[in-house]
């Protein structure tokens, strides 16, 4: 078996709504090895974003543990938790979140900006990750000058711009059309596949899904039996 | 600084209120530099004042003339060095526009009391020979042309002569004088008192006020207390101040300028704050979630309580910059009012002091916001 990338361990996520303590994620387990695609789906408020959130150290459990990338995630404090997102972690959202009032590349140098790389290196990174998406032509473009898909890959390029160990997607063609969001799909899975980077998934599209290594059903908090894909494109 | 153009870019998010925002703070700061410029002008002119010096004035009012027979009992006051006097003329050269402060005085006295004012002893020598002549200020004379020999006209705004009953009186330039390089002070001329007494038309035998030179300036209260004594219940009392609190109550007659520049600038810089802190907060408001995804990137809270705080000192300082650069420029126009100076660097170092003030005060609450911001919930837009 190859090693995992991540592993959740009795994972409970509780959420205080006034004086109402809401379990949103019900003593669940993980893993997920390096160089999966894994989808995670499930119905809307199933816990699929907060499980999301978990696994990208941007929320943290109310107990259980919580490895990725080799670290115990759970134990960092929230400054060493920032450091170990820029490191590890490459987010993608539904509706791409960009600097509107920064061009493409500023967009993707973001990250970098956190790294000792120098203004040179930063700027051969930047037009590396927007050739990957294809979007080398549109680096001085801002966003509102980009259509929903160009702008998805200028935030694929940003998530991966700094080579990380995982990308994390949030509905990530939630907000695009059917032809769009297979080419986004296509990226993604081509980043798998020819680049090796683990992926994990949130989408509530079937189709989406049929693009990933494996997928996982969120139900209530909890995962339902997991079903293991050969890889339909395999 | 790699974070710059990250910096930039969120200052000029909104265009049009950033241009409105940093409008009002280049006002206020012009504002700023201006009164805070005259108000140093002005106390600078006060501490330039002589310590060794008393004046005495009439009691009732500074305009009000005392009688030149008070000299020989003010002189025999314990601890009095030397007494002068000099008296108000009111005069300007052509045009009322062109003021001058020139006053006769009876110059061997004059020179002992004010041992600042330096002329050459033939320019002295020839004023002692030259009834009508005229000692000129260094300034005076580079703007008016004035030569040793020219024949200067006056128009005295109070003194009209017996023998014609007009106010022009002339002069023959005979030297010029310096006063310590202070350029405030050769904006002036010197004259003969005996020359203007005789020949003026009403209050003959008396003088403006007296310059008292001390033996010892930390005698000045017991001197000053002593002089307004010996003339107490006359027909002339005195009011014996040091000169500074002479130049302190002169300026007094304008008003209390430095209160009512502070009471300005309060005003004004507190509207400021308001409108600055809310518009700096509501920019921080719209960036909720851009500013979470700085976080989500790996941005620390304290690295986007920076960011934050950085904009707002780049707004104030670039907002005051062209304020006071503004009013560095335009400060000379001034010079009627406070005289030969440029805006003391004081007043620029004040201005970028209170614009740090400023950026911090307006900056922190939303930087803090900020930095307190919770990624999750900034995200889903709760
Ligand atoms: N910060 C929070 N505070 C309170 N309730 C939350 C919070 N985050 C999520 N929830 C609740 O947890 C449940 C799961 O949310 P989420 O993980 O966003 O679902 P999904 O992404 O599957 O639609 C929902 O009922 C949601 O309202
Ligand atoms: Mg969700």
């Amino acid at each position: 078996m190859s090693e995992a990338i991540v592993s959740l361990r009795n994972v409970v996520k509780r959420y205080q709504r006034g004086k109402q303590v809401v379990e949103v994620l019900h003593a669940l387990n993980l893993e997920i090895a390096r160089g999966e695609f894994v989808a995670l789906m499930g119905p809307s408020g199933s816990g699929k974003t907060t499980l999301l959130n978990l696994i990208g150290g941007l929320d943290r459990a109310t107990s259980g543990e919580v490895i990725v990338a080799g670290e115990r995630i759970d134990q960092l404090s929230s400054g060493g938790l920032a450091k170990w997102r820029a490191r590890h972690v490459g987010f993608v959202f539904q509706f791409y979140n960009l600097m509107p009032m920064l061009t493409a590349e500023r967009n993707v140098e973001l990250p970098l900006l956190l790294t000792s790389l120098n203004g040179a290196q930063r700027k051969k990174n930047v037009a590396a990750a927007l050739a990957v998406v294809g979007l080398a032509d549109r680096a001085r473009h801002k966003p509102a000058e980009l259509s929903g898909g160009q702008a998805q890959r200028v935030a694929i390029a940003r998530a991966l711009v700094a080579d990380p160990t995982l990308l994390v997607c949030d509905e990530p063609t939630g907000d695009l059309d059917r032809k769009t969001a297979d080419e986004i799909l296509h990226l993604l899975q081509t980043l798998n596949r020819d680049h090796g980077k683990t992926i994990v998934m949130v989408t509530h599209d079937p189709k989406a899904a049929e693009y990933a290594s494996r997928q996982l059903h969120v139900d209530k908090g909890a995962l339902v039996q997991g079903e293991q894909l050969a890889g339909a494109a395999h | 600084m790699k974070y710059f153009p990250l910096i930039w870019a969120a200052l000029w998010r909104k265009k049009t209120r950033t241009i409105f925002t940093l409008l009002s703070i280049i006002i206020a700061f012009l504002l700023f530099g201006m009164l805070q410029g005259v108000n140093a002008a002005f106390k600078q002119g006060v501490d330039n004042a002589n310590v060794n010096r008393l004046v005495v004035t009439s009691r009732i009012s500074l305009t009000e003339a005392l009688p030149i027979a008070q000299m020989q009992q003010i002189e025999s006051v314990a601890g009095v060095a030397t007494v002068a006097h000099a008296t108000w003329f009111g005069a300007y050269y052509q045009d009322p526009k062109n003021f001058i402060f020139a006053v006769p005085v009876d110059i061997d006295r004059y020179l002992k009391a004010v041992p600042e004012i330096q002329a050459a002893p033939e320019a002295i020598d020839a004023l002692r020979h030259t009834r009508d002549g005229i000692l000129v200020g260094l300034v005076a004379a580079k703007k008016y042309g004035w030569k040793i020999g020219d024949r200067v006209p006056l128009h005295s705004t109070i003194w009209t002569r017996k023998a014609d009953g007009q106010s022009d009186w002339n002069f023959e330039v005979v030297g010029y004088y310096d006063f310590n390089g202070d350029k405030n002070q050769t904006d002036a001329a010197l004259f003969n008192f005996d020359y203007f007494d005789e020949a003026r038309a009403f209050r003959r035998g008396t003088v403006g006020w007296w310059v008292v030179s001390l033996k010892d300036p930390n005698q000045s209260a017991e001197v000053a207390g002593a002089i307004d004594k010996l003339f107490l219940n006359s027909a002339d009392e005195t009011k014996t101040q040091s000169e500074k609190e002479f130049a302190q109550s002169f300026l007094k007659q304008f008003g209390d300028i430095n209160f009512i520049v502070k009471a300005i600038l309060f005003a004004v810089f507190f509207t400021l704050l308001f409108l600055t802190g809310n518009t700096m907060m509501q920019s921080v408001r719209e960036r909720i979630p851009e500013l979470a995804v700085l976080k989500t990137l790996g941005y620390s809270d304290l690295g986007v309580l920076t960011l934050v705080l950085v904009e707002s000192v780049l707004l104030c300082l670039l907002a005051a910059a062209l304020g006071l650069g503004a009013a560095e420029l335009l400060f000379p126009l001034l010079k009627s009012v406070v005289g030969e100076v440029r805006l003391p660097g004081s007043v620029l170092v004040a201005g970028t002091v209170v614009a740090l003030i400023l950026a911090v005060a307006t900056g922190l609450p939303p930087a803090w916001r900020a930095k307190r911001l919770n990624i999750v919930d900034a995200l889903a837009g709760r």
